[in-house]
């Protein structure tokens, strides 16, 4: 672009600046001033003194949280079902999605099969019909439940399947032409050459399975197998600290925390594995936005 | 390859389509294996749900299971059509869609507009990274936040106090509920929805800019010339789309922000069918509340991804 000198242009682009860094701040406020609120101590967090520097740096919130049986319990939970969930839901997106990547004349059926994706894909047939599908299948209160239902995803088979496509024919060609079976070609071109698709979608599952919450609600009614947003939701929309108080605290520690800061302490801990696998997220989603829309 | 072409014909018609056959699935057998837990899950998760449906045409009793419930026709729905409560929760999920899908869609195109025009690098990834953060966490960490950021204590209402304003109790009110969900949505989705903005943005071909310039074009007539139909055809792609989301309006949201008080302005389809069906059991009515969600969605979808294609050169695959 041409610079523009004149008054007006100039008048914009510093009021362009403000503008984007409030909405910045806007963006950023809300979550450091929970973050001190977890740091403070009760008086200031009960009294509302906290904006956003800690009153009174207390970490007796985070160790409060930190000790809790079910706190712990939940956590092995959630790694459980991303261990699982994630493993599975990317070996069954990578294998559906190499067959479909075929012409329809090398793998006849593919037509018929990527319709049934599709229409599987654009329908949604509602949570009690979904829920029923899990309970008769016997998966109820199991660990199960929350890692095989979102193993096939429509959408991360179709994003594979066009990158699977990106991939030049003729190296295709070349390995079909000395003998390489399919096997030998899904392992040894096609994924190694799609690293950057399998890291994105892999990053975007386990963001996925670590923030789902609602099918540990209504899928798991064992309180010790729910995965930890489920058991957070309790502690922070039901308003429930019950589950993270300690008989016989001292006088002296009752002070350094409340509910309040309990809360803003069990969030923030919820928060840590996003904030860690953020710059990571950043560099992978651009590729994520183009494999979305990339045409085959 | 070579060796089949090589071979000798074979004697007789059917011993050569046989082997034929035999040779492709020698060939293809694994793309079927491959396609096996794929095609297992797509039937268990996408298919068989649909003998769910029934329910709307029942009167199930959990006890006898969906084959013995007794059949009901459309009973079901004539009493749902009947409730105050279906049409109500029906016309809250619509306008809380719609007008979050406005809203987002217009500051996300403002935002993408201003940061076009930033030139520093360090400035422009600091605010993207900040923007985008939220869409990565979870309505519960939301929800969380926000019932104590609008709560009686919370921090807006020390702020409106401190204006000499009354304290409002926004998520307990009528009036708020529904532009609370909207700003938190925005706050959450703004930055995220941007990026196809940029995206489309960077797409265009800088020559037009500087004949543009040449031609004695100022920098706002750019915009209004060159940039904003530059990307045009991606807010009619992205409006056509969210054609499909008009009854989605948030179910983790609400469910995480709502409570009876607020439900003549904030209940939503989702919200209702996940108390009648799996709070208080009512599971035939659910279903059918679902299945009148269900479709009204899937004719949305289509017509939106009909448009797509039909007036741009979109398409999913």
């Amino acid at each position: 672009m041409i610079e523009d000198k004149s008054w007006g242009w100039r008048t914009f682009k510093v009021a362009n600046y403000i503008v984007l860094s409030i909405v910045g701040l806007i963006c950023l406020f809300p979550l450091i001033h929970f973050l001190a609120v977890s740091f403070s101590d009760r008086a200031a967090s009960v009294g509302g003194l906290v904006t956003l520097w800690p009153i009174r740096f207390t970490t007796a919130s985070y160790e409060l949280v930190l000790k809790a049986p079910l706190f712990y319990q939940s956590l092995i939970v959630s790694a459980q079902r991303i261990v699982f969930g994630v493993s599975l839901q990317m070996a069954v997106t990578i294998l559906t999605a190499y067959p479909l990547s075929r012409a329809a004349r090398r793998f006849k059926g593919r037509n018929f099969l990527m319709w049934l994706l599709l229409v599987g894909l654009f329908t949604d047939w509602g949570i009690i019909p979904w829920w029923l599908v899990i309970r008769s299948l016997g998966l109820m209160n199991r660990i199960w439940a929350l890692v095989i239902p979102p193993a096939m995803s429509p959408i991360s088979v179709i994003l594979m399947m066009n990158f699977f496509r990106e991939i030049p024919q003729e190296l295709d060609d070349a390995a079909r032409i000395d003998g390489a079976s399919h096997w030998r070609r899904l392992f040894q071109i096609y994924m190694p050459l799609s690293i950057p698709a399998i890291a994105t979608l892999t990053l975007f599952s386990i963001v996925f399975h670590w923030n789902s919450w609602f099918d540990g609600m209504v899928l798991i009614y064992d309180v010790n197998k729910q995965p930890l947003q489920t058991f957070l939701r309790s502690v922070v929309i039901g308003l429930d600290t019950s589950y993270l108080a300690m008989p016989q605290r001292m006088q002296e520690e009752f002070l350094l925390f409340s509910e309040r800061s309990i809360r803003a302490a069990s969030v923030f801990l919820a928060i840590v594995p996003v904030l860690v696998l953020y710059p990571f997220l950043q560099r992978y989603f651009v590729t994520g936005i183009k494999l979305g829309s990339v045409k085959g | 390859m070579i060796l089949e072409d090589t071979s000798p014909p074979p004697r007789s018609q059917i011993r050569a389509r046989s082997s034929k056959l035999s040779a492709y699935l020698a060939r293809s057998l694994p793309l079927y294996v491959m396609m096996l837990p794929g095609l297992i899950g797509l039937i268990l998760f996408s298919y068989l749900p649909i003998y769910g449906v029934a329910l709307a045409f029942q009167k199930f009793n959990p006890g006898l299971g969906v084959l013995k419930s007794p059949w009901v026709g459309l009973a079901n729905f004539r009493y749902l059509f009947t409730l105050p409560e279906f049409w109500r929760i029906t016309r809250n999920t619509f306008i809380i869609a719609v007008a979050k899908t406005i809203t987002l869609q217009f500051f996300a195109v403002l935002l993408a507009l201003m940061l076009n025009e930033v030139r520093s690098r360090i400035f422009k990834r600091s605010i993207q990274t900040i923007v985008y953060l939220p869409h990565f966490l979870s309505w519960v960490i939301l929800g969380g936040l926000m019932l104590d950021l609008l709560g009686s204590t919370g921090l807006v209402n020390q702020l409106l106090r401190q204006l000499g304003a009354k304290s409002i109790i926004f998520l307990g009110s009528n009036t708020w509920f529904r532009p609370v969900l909207i700003i938190t949505y925005l706050w959450q989705e703004v930055g995220w929805s941007a990026i196809i903005y940029l995206a489309a943005l960077t797409g265009i071909d800088p020559v037009l800019y500087e004949a543009a310039a040449i031609d004695g074009a100022n920098h706002l007539k750019q915009i209004r010339y060159v940039t904003l139909p530059g990307i045009l055809s991606t807010v009619m792609l992205v409006a056509v789309l969210g054609l499909g989301s008009m009854l989605d309006a948030g179910f983790d949201q609400v469910l995480n922000l709502y409570n009876p008080v607020v439900y003549p302005t904030g209940d939503i389809l989702d919200t209702y069918i996940y108390r009648a069906g799996l709070v208080s059991a009512q599971f035939s009515l659910a279903t059918a509340v679902g299945l009148f969600r269900s479709i009204v969605r899937l004719i949305l979808v289509a017509t939106g991804y009909w448009l797509a294609n039909k007036y741009t050169d979109y398409r999913i695959f």
